[in-house]
């Protein structure tokens, strides 16, 4: 056939499907990059609002430790060391260092500069080394979150907000001299919860989602991949295994705020387990996550190919045998992959957790799974929810690490898939 | 099959396990407006004593007062906070499930406001003008006996001297106590104040409430969730409208939102402190004397929330917005309550 042959009609029909082709191709690409556009905002928005959270404001002091106060008749104790008054100390050298603040008032609002948690650290700092007594020390002090916020240029001083005019210009002073200084906020990582900005952290929420997941895979997945196993390999195939599956299907799709239900009606009142703790959270992340893992694990064993499963059975093996022997560590990475995923929405659930009071102000570190705990996705929530202007950038912070997290677990999915999956 | 029933089995002995121990912690519930004030307690009293620090949950004052009555045991919760004074049918409740002796502990007061952004113009209202604003009906003549649907789509509609701008309140919705105390405090301040509806007051309770209560669906009233920081951040973006929430997230906001003057006063803490300023309400929390002596550090706590330290007028819940009691009322709620003296209705 030659060109001339071909009709226009015919022609026409083809630059039409090469259109057409090109057209779908635009829409599947507009398709992504709306989807990351909107993954770009999410994370720009949180990272722009929260990487100042990773600073916190210190106020350099040049802090006296009379020897007098704390080692009377020159002995050390632990006991005396902790009764001093140290606050006494660090408000001496912020007067030394903004003379001339006199009225009681004034004081008072030069004090706010400091944060209290100043005083716990220069005590801790004075009970791990008492060489220091009757020195004249460097301390840097944690500055309050207001001042915090001033530094950051958050907010101004002196326009009716929380900073007053002269704090604002005491400040100034001290910046002048060098003496703020912005520092990497460890407390954000080292600390629980607190009600002051600049002394909170995730530390104690992070835990708390450490055990709950601890809980949840624990739980979720022997359960899951076993009933993944009889299901996939020995349940015949009736009336009775349909009607497990469509449920097991359904489960996967009721809204967790029920599970949440079903926590506090079984596992508290029925069963008395404790509030708040790890142990019923991830009892209830785990009912949550085990259909997920199911459907996930059978699927992976149905991909492995029937061939695997004769051969071991013409090589006399029992039904067991080539399940154990050759299917599941076959099937393995697929199982794990869903069960990551699975996982990770867990580790951001914070609804069912609502019911069976995970949502709480837990200021300890929780050490075991019946400890009273709260998890990173409710920290979020309490943070935003908290009045003092210096939480907006730590709750995007914490939103940050969270998604570190899920990214991270995600990673290790597609890492895993791609390391032991074995294509036929 | 057999790990697994072994991991199961561990689980539940573990979990009964934490059951038979004695609990060394508070527990405290309640109300999402003590939250801020209760949690900066407990972080005190955790930091400077040898007791555990309290775990406090925000389930709001309903809820709280529900778990609080539940019963007496490790099981439930030591202490509740709450936005308002517990009813009677709570006491009784309470008393149904072996909650006999409930001490009652007044903490302090909350001012709600109606505030705008610092942009616009600082307005003055009377609890009358909020009511025709916010009402789904109003009055259709001087003396409220004849009723319509709220007509009115601007301030100034309502009286000329208010700004020439669309009726726009964002709000916390039904479930938060915070609405309970707009809608009581204000709504029905102003309803009030027409005739035919206070006397409707004594024939038909049920018709007044809904009257009085019942704010407008039309979209003039926004209902913008229980985070009073978002509807900061909304009034930042929108100098037209108006939100209704706490006091202490005017006082952390106050270089961006400014509260409007109801009745001719300013939502100020000496205002509200004073009794002055008119919608504001008191704050409280409950104890169960029961658990007292069991629950380890309850004394303390009390102690501690009650001491000028924290709840007076240079105390550090003031930082977080609380607004103290008077002189007299501190020491009285001090002493009735370290001795744990019994709820009187």
């Amino acid at each position: 056939m030659t060109e001339n042959n071909t009709t226009d009609a015919a022609l026409r029909l083809r630059h039409k499907r090469y259109a057409s082709e090109r057209r779908f191709n635009i829409y599947g690409i507009i398709s992504i990059a709306v989807a990351l556009g909107a993954l770009c905002l999410l994370i720009g928005s949180m990272a722009s609002k929260g990487w100042s959270a990773f600073q916190q404001t210190y106020i350099i002091l040049e802090v006296e430790l009379p020897r007098d106060d704390l080692a009377p008749q020159g002995k050390i104790d632990a006991e005396t060391l902790r009764d001093v008054n140290y606050v006494s100390y660090l408000r001496k050298s912020l007067r030394t260092e903004i003379p001339g603040v006199k009225s009681r008032r004034d004081q008072r609002s030069l004090y706010k500069l400091l944060s209290s948690g100043a005083t716990l650290g220069l005590q801790n700092l004075v009970l791990n080394d008492t060489k220091l007594i009757g020195q004249k020390i460097k301390f840097a002090a944690v500055a309050s979150d207001d001042i915090d916020q001033l530094v950051k240029g958050n907010i101004s001083a002196g326009k009716g907000g929380k900073v007053s005019k002269k704090q604002g210009d005491w400040v100034k002073k001290l910046t002048d001299a060098g003496k703020i200084e912005k520092r990497f906020n460890t407390n954000l990582f080292s600390n629980g919860d607190s009600r002051e900005p600049e002394l909170a952290g995730i530390w104690g929420a992070t835990m708390g989602s450490l055990l709950t997941m601890f809980v949840t895979v624990l739980l979720s997945f022997p359960l899951g991949v076993a009933a993944a196993i009889y299901l996939e390999e020995f349940a015949r195939k009736n009336r009775w295994t349909d009607l497990i599956e469509v449920n097991i299907n359904n489960l996967a799709a009721v809204p967790s705020i029920v599970f949440g239900l079903l926590g506090l009606a079984v596992f508290l009142s029925f069963f008395g387990l404790p509030r708040s703790a790890p142990l019923v959270g991830g009892i209830v992340l785990a009912l949550m996550t085990l259909p997920t893992i199911i459907i996930a694990g059978r699927a992976a064993l149905g991909a492995v190919p029937p061939s695997i499963r004769e051969a071991a059975i013409g090589m006399g093996a029992s039904p067991m045998q080539v399940v154990l022997h050759h299917v599941l560590p076959l099937a393995f990475p697929g199982i794990l992959t869903g069960t990551i995923i699975g996982a990770a929405r867990a580790l951001g659930e914070t609804a069912p957790l609502l019911m069976i009071g995970m949502v709480a102000f837990i200021v300890d570190i929780p050490g075991s799974i019946t400890d009273a705990a709260t998890v990173l996705p409710v920290q979020i929530y309490l943070w935003a929810d908290s009045p003092e202007r210096a939480f907006v950038e730590r709750t995007a912070a914490a939103t940050l690490i969270l998604l570190t997290f899920l990214i991270l677990m995600n990673l290790v999915a597609v890492i895993m898939r791609k390391k032991f999956e074995r294509r036929w | 099959m057999i790990k697994q029933s072994v991991i199961l089995a561990t689980a539940v002995v573990i979990g009964t396990t934490g059951l038979a121990q004695a609990r060394d912690q508070i527990r405290i519930v309640g109300s999402s407006t003590v939250f801020p004030f209760a949690t900066a307690v407990a972080e005190q009293f955790g930091k400077t004593t040898k007791f555990k620090t309290p775990v406090i949950e925000s389930t709001g004052s309903g809820g709280g007062l529900k778990l609080f009555c539940a019963g007496v045991g490790v099981k439930h919760p030591d202490i509740t906070n709450a936005s308002r004074r517990i009813k009677m049918s709570e006491v009784k409740r309470c008393a149904k499930n072996g909650v006999k002796d409930i001490t009652e502990v007044k903490v302090g007061f909350d001012g709600i406001v109606l505030a705008n952004s610092k942009k616009a113009k600082k307005v003055q209202l009377t609890r009358k003008q909020i009511f025709l604003a916010l009402a789904k009906k109003v009055p259709a003549n001087a003396d409220g006996s004849k009723l319509k649907d709220n007509p009115y789509k601007m301030w100034s509609d309502i009286d000329p001297s208010l700004p020439k701008a669309k009726i726009e309140v964002l709000g916390p919705p039904p479930t938060s106590g915070t609405r309970d105390a707009f809608v009581e405090l204000a709504m029905e301040g102003g309803c009030k104040t027409f005739k035919a509806i206070k006397a409707m007051k004594k024939k038909n309770k049920k018709k007044y409430k809904a009257l009085c209560h019942g704010i407008r669906e039309d979209g003039a009233f926004v209902e913008a969730g229980e985070n009073d920081n978002l509807i900061v951040q909304k009034l930042v973006a929108n100098p037209g409208a108006f939100g209704v929430f706490g006091y202490s997230f005017l006082d952390q906001n106050s270089d961006s939102v400014q509260g409007s003057i109801v009745n001719g006063v300013e939502p100020t803490f000496e205002n509200i402190s004073a009794g002055k300023y008119k919608i504001s309400r008191s704050l409280f929390f409950y104890i169960k004397k029961a658990h007292a002596g069991v629950i380890p550090g309850m004394k303390e706590y009390v102690r501690a929330f009650t001491s000028e330290k924290a709840f007076g007028p240079e105390g550090y819940l003031v930082d977080k917005g609380l607004i103290p009691l008077s002189d007299t009322d501190r020491k009285k709620i001090r002493t009735s309550s370290r001795a744990f003296a019994p709820l009187s209705m």
